[in-house]
Formats: C-alpha cells, sequence, structure tokens
C-alpha cells in the first residue's frame, strides 16, 4: 500500500506491519534462533536479582588494602573504598589540579570533570617535556603508530569508500601536533624579541 | 603498553605488579584485545586518563601468584578475567549488578571498576601487558574450559557479553524488528545475539561498508550505510511500515560518526561527554512504546541527548555496564552448541611490541580491521 493513497498504511490501524519471514524460515536460516526467546533463559533478566551467595565472596566486607599514600577519591564516597588502583599516582602540578578536582567537587558538577581533563592535558605536556631529560625521550613517529597508514593500506582504507569520517580525520595531526608548533611559534617570537631588544 | 598523552602509547618496562590485598591474583597474560572503548582513552576523551597507566580490559592469561586468601585459583590456571572487578560483596555485588561495584573505585561512585580504564574507574593497570594485578581473584576470574581457545576465551572478558547483554537490555519478544546502531565487534555480536531471542528482523546500520558485509555474512542482518541516505531515520521509517523499530541498541558510544559538530564537540574538543548521533538516531528511529539499549561507552560530562524526544515516545532506555561473568554460563551453552563463533570477528593480531600501530589501525579504521587482538610473544 503506498503513502498518500486513499486506504491508510498499515501503521494507522492496529495491525503490525508483516515479517518478511515466519519463524519457521528464521529457525532454519540461522543457527540458535530463539534459543533465548524465553526470558528465563536470560542470565541478565532481570538486571537486579539478589543472590549474594552466587559471586564466590566469602567475606562480608572485603580486608583493607595498605593505603601506601594518600589516596583520591570521590568526595560522594563515604570512605576509602577498601580495594583500590594504584597505577599512576598524583604527583606536581596535574596532580595539584586533580587532587582539587576530588577534593572540591562531586561527580554532578562540570568542574569536576573539566578540571581532570585539565589535569590530563598538564600531564601530558609536563610527561612529554620531562622525557627529554630521559634516555627514552617520546617519538611522536613510533608512538602514534603513524607507521602503520604505509603498512595498512591508509589512502586505500580510506578514500573511495564513502567513509564518514574521512571528513574530521585531518583534525587528529592538528590535535596532537598543533599545541606544539603553536609552542615552538610562540618560542621563537618571543626569543627574537628579547634579541631585537638586546638589540635596540 | 603505556599511555604517553593523546594518541600516543609505547612499549616501556614497568615493575611487575605486585600482591597488594589478600584477595589479589598476578596474572601472566597471553591474550589481550583492543576494544573500541580503548580508544576513547586513546584520543584522551576520557577524564583522569594518567600518563604511564596501561590500558587493557579485554585479556586471559595464567596465574603466576596468588594472595594468602585466595581460595578458587592457583599458580599455573588459565583464566579468562572478567573486564569488571568488582569484590562480590557490597550492595550492588549481592544483586548481581558487578559492573556496579561500591567497593572498588574510589574515584567515583557512578561507575564500577574497570581494567586499565582511566582512573575515573578506579587507577587499575590493564592487560595490554606482560603481568596484571588481578584484584578479588576468588570473585572475578573463571577457569577457561579446555575446549574453548584462547581467541574465543578474550573475546568473552567484554565484546561478546557487552553484545549478548546489551540485546537483553532490548527486551526483545518474538517477532521485534531490532535495529543496531553500530557494526563493531560489540554490535555485531549483538545482532547476532537478538536472533537467539527471537527478534524477526535484525538490522544494522554503519558507515563502513566491510563491516556491514561482516553483519551480513557473520549476524545475518540486513544493513544499511548511513552515507547513502540524506536521512537514516526517514529511511528507517520508510522500510518499517512508517512504524519504526520495536527495539534499538546503541553499540556506538561516545565517538559516533555521522553529524560532524557532535563529532567535532566531543571527541574532538571534549566539550561532551560523548557524541550522540547513535543514540539520538536511536531514539528517533523508533516505534513510539519503543525500548532502547545503550552498552556503547559514554564519558561521564554531559551529552546532548534528545530527551524530549524519548519522553513523548514514551520510550525504555535500559542501560548498564556489562556484568560480564553473569552472561558466561549461557554463552558457553550457545558456543558449544555452534550458535555462536567469537573469533570469526577477529581481523588481526599483533604482538605487544607492535601496539602504538594496533591503536593507529583500529582508531583510523585501517586494513578493514574490526577486531584486533594481542597475541604475547610466550603464547604465540
Amino acid at each position: 500500500m503506498s503513502e498518500g493513497a486513499d486506504r491508510p498504511t498499515m501503521t494507522y490501524t492496529a495491525a503490525k506491519p508483516p515479517l518478511p519471514e515466519t519463524p519457521e524460515q528464521l529457525r532454519a536460516r540461522i543457527p540458535g534462533w530463539g534459543a533465548d526467546l524465553d526470558p528465563k533463559d536470560r542470565p541478565a533478566v532481570p538486571q537486579e536479582r539478589f543472590d549474594p551467595g552466587a559471586t564466590g565472596a566469602h567475606w562480608d566486607f572485603p580486608e583493607r588494602q595498605v593505603e601506601r599514600y594518600p589516596r583520591e577519591r570521590s568526595i560522594e564516597h563515604g570512605m576509602l573504598t577498601p580495594v583500590f588502583g594504584t597505577s599512576a599516582p598524583l604527583h606536581g602540578l596535574s596532580g595539584a589540579v586533580r587532587r582539587l578536582a576530588y577534593a572540591r567537587y562531586g561527580e554532578g558538577r562540570a568542574a569536576h570533570w573539566l578540571l581532570l581533563i585539565a589535569g590530563d592535558r598538564i600531564d601530558a605536556v609536563g610527561s612529554h617535556l620531562r622525557s627529554f631529560a630521559t634516555l627514552h625521550p617520546d617519538n611522536p613517529v613510533t608512538e602514534t603508530g603513524i607507521l602503520s597508514e604505509g603498512r595498512r593500506h591508509g589512502l586505500a582504507s580510506r578514500y573511495g569508500r564513502g567513509r564518514a569520517d574521512v571528513n574530521h580525520q585531518w583534525i587528529d595531526p592538528v590535535l596532537v601536533a598543533g599545541p606544539w608548533v603553536a609552542a615552538g611559534a610562540g618560542a621563537f617570537l618571543g626569543a627574537r624579541a628579547l634579541v631585537r631588544r638586546a638589540r635596540a | 603498553m603505556v599511555y604517553r598523552g593523546p594518541y600516543k602509547v609505547r612499549v616501556e618496562e614497568k615493575d611487575v605488579p605486585t600482591v597488594e590485598h589478600p584477595n589479589d591474583a598476578i596474572v601472566r597474560v597471553t591474550r589481550a584485545a583492543i576494544c573500541g572503548s580503548d580508544l576513547h582513552l586513546y584520543h584522551g576523551l576520557m577524564p583522569d586518563t594518567r600518563v604511564g597507566t596501561t590500558f587493557g580490559h579485554e585479556f586471559i592469561g595464567v596465574v603466576e601468584e596468588v594472595g594468602s586468601s585466595v581460595q578458587r585459583l592457583k599458580r599455573g590456571d588459565r583464566v579468562m578475567v572478567p573486564f569488571n572487578i568488582y569484590c562480590g560483596s557490597c550492595f550492588y555485588c549481592a544483586r548481581g549488578l558487578y559492573s556496579n561495584c561500591h567497593n572498588v573505585n574510589p574515584n567515583a561512585t557512578a561507575v564500577g571498576g574497570i581494567y586499565g580504564y582511566s582512573h575515573t574507574t578506579g587507577g587499575y593497570d590493564g592487560g595490554q601487558a606482560e603481568f596484571v594485578r588481578v584484584p578479588f581473584a576468588d570473585v572475578g576470574p573463571a577457569l577457561i574450559p579446555d575446549w574453548m581457545d584462547d581467541d574465543d576465551a578474550v573475546l568473552l572478558t567484554d565484546a561478546l557479553a557487552t553484545g549478548y547483554f546489551g540485546a537483553q537490555l532490548g527486551d526483545i519478544v518474538e517477532g521485534d524488528v531490532v535495529v543496531v546502531f553500530g557494526a563493531g565487534p560489540v554490535g555485531l555480536y549483538a545482532a547476532k545475539s537478538a536472533w537467539l531471542m527471537g527478534a524477526g528482523r535484525v538490522i544494522v546500520v554503519d558507515h563502513l561498508d566491510y563491516r556491514l558485509e561482516k553483519a551480513r555474512t557473520f549476524a545475518h542482518a540486513e544493513t544499511i550505510n548511513f552515507t547513502e541516505h540524506d536521512d537514516v531515520v526517514v529511511h528507517m521509517k520508510r522500510i518499517t511500515g512508517h512504524l519504526g523499530a520495536d527495539v534499538a541498541i546503541d553499540a556506538v558510544g561516545a565517538e559516533a560518526d555521522g553529524n560532524f559538530l557532535q563529532h567535532v564537540t566531543s571527541a574532538k574538543l571534549k566539550l561532551q561527554g560523548g557524541s550522540p548521533v547513535a543514540l539520538n538516531w536511536a531514539i528517533d528511529s523508533v516505534r513510539k512504546g519503543a525500548t532502547i539499549s545503550v552498552v556503547g561507552a559514554y564519558g561521564p560530562i554531559f551529552s546532548a541527548v534528545k530527551f524530549g524526544d524519548a519522553l513523548n515516545k514514551g520510550l525504555t532506555l535500559n542501560m548498564n555496564q556489562t556484568p560480564v561473568k553473569r552472561q558466561w554460563p549461557r554463552l558457553f551453552e550457545h558456543i558449544r552448541n555452534g550458535y555462536l563463533k567469537p573469533s570469526d570477528i577477529v581481523t588481526h593480531r599483533i604482538p605487544l611490541e607492535h601496539i602504538a600501530e594496533g591503536y593507529h589501525m583500529f582508531s583510523a579504521k585501517l586494513d578493514d580491521c574490526i577486531k584486533p587482538i594481542i597475541v604475547m610473544e610466550d603464547a604465540a
């Protein structure tokens, strides 16, 4: 039945539009069709199911992990959780910004998350600069994996294939390299101004 | 591997993790995977992602050491580890909500603990490494059955379990029209799982032809390349008798394409917790009274979601991070019965030392990449 015809389309009556295949056809075509038709066979239905004995825990409350340094926590928690990750403890300026985010703002506040993202950027820039004082400085060629463009058919994978993401992928190198180019240009201009002032 | 800042990772030597709690285990990793949600970390989208952390929440391995209170595992056991870190005894764990555990993530109450997924999920190092600390070894990990191969096992630790969970959140009844947004690993598994629950029609939407081809062959689904339609929502209405789908599954999450402004303000400029293009398409393309399942990962910052349409259409939105271990017994049955073969979507197997190129390839969707797996040298 076509749109605009005198009679209404199926949707405008009580019936549901017909399916292209019957259950028998689907069962024959698709391995396992309907195996979990009964919600009782679905392990996550209902999502919330009280069964404290099912987990394997043999404690009412877990023993506490030793807190070897002051561990930041959300102010929405009533206490430090008994177990926590110990990767990359807070340090330096990025640590101060992150510590402020945790100490001052709850998770419902945009300031909490925006400060954490600011801390991430400070951390990235600081770590990059510090790496130049080590025997293992950051290497943008190997760390960005950019060489896979040649090995993994970068051009052929992107172009002529109607991909929707090609229209913004050019932004990625700008985001990665842009701040460094801007900082380099700023340093050059600053140095040139100082030299000119000294000569004047 | 360690994170060095947005779009940069490298392999470096770190201290071997130690037992920090009596119920910890140390696992020597044999297989790990890069997940689509790892790309949110890689792109700097997830707050409190610290330089020096190790990513990786999909991994399997061999138990190297156990803490003093561990009863169920011993050195040498071959184990699969769910991406959730959970205590098994808190309010949420007692109710089966393992992904919402309250005892493992001091950094946030809004999300549980996840391996290698920023400090927002607890600050744990992940499994894209030779060794990893596994808290609550008596609760999360399970022995890998002898009949299961390693690639299938590693995919059960997140991607397959999440796709299967996503289909369950859709509350599918026999004959439902199910539309899945995203033909990545989770979307492919969700589409395949929708049939198990009796879907009458399964439609997968993406913009990558090679992934849509996989949706047709692996998941037996109809496909829509949204770049071929001026308005994919209108197209969805047309092909469903102008009613809309009964169920939509968002298997895309924070970096959805399809709207330049939404993508750039979220994935590039980090002004949103995620680009809600797929979620908005889901809201608009389902019928009134439909159910939307969200398993695509979004960050904690606000996103421009069309809640007015969701309200006016009387939609039910179901969502959560997957409580992985709850899915395993039934998924084991489906694999043994031949209904599911998870490793059919693996496209690349790479050594750990090539992980930077693996991330770039997966992020830029090069070489028809769908699912890259990291194979440790000793396990190759």
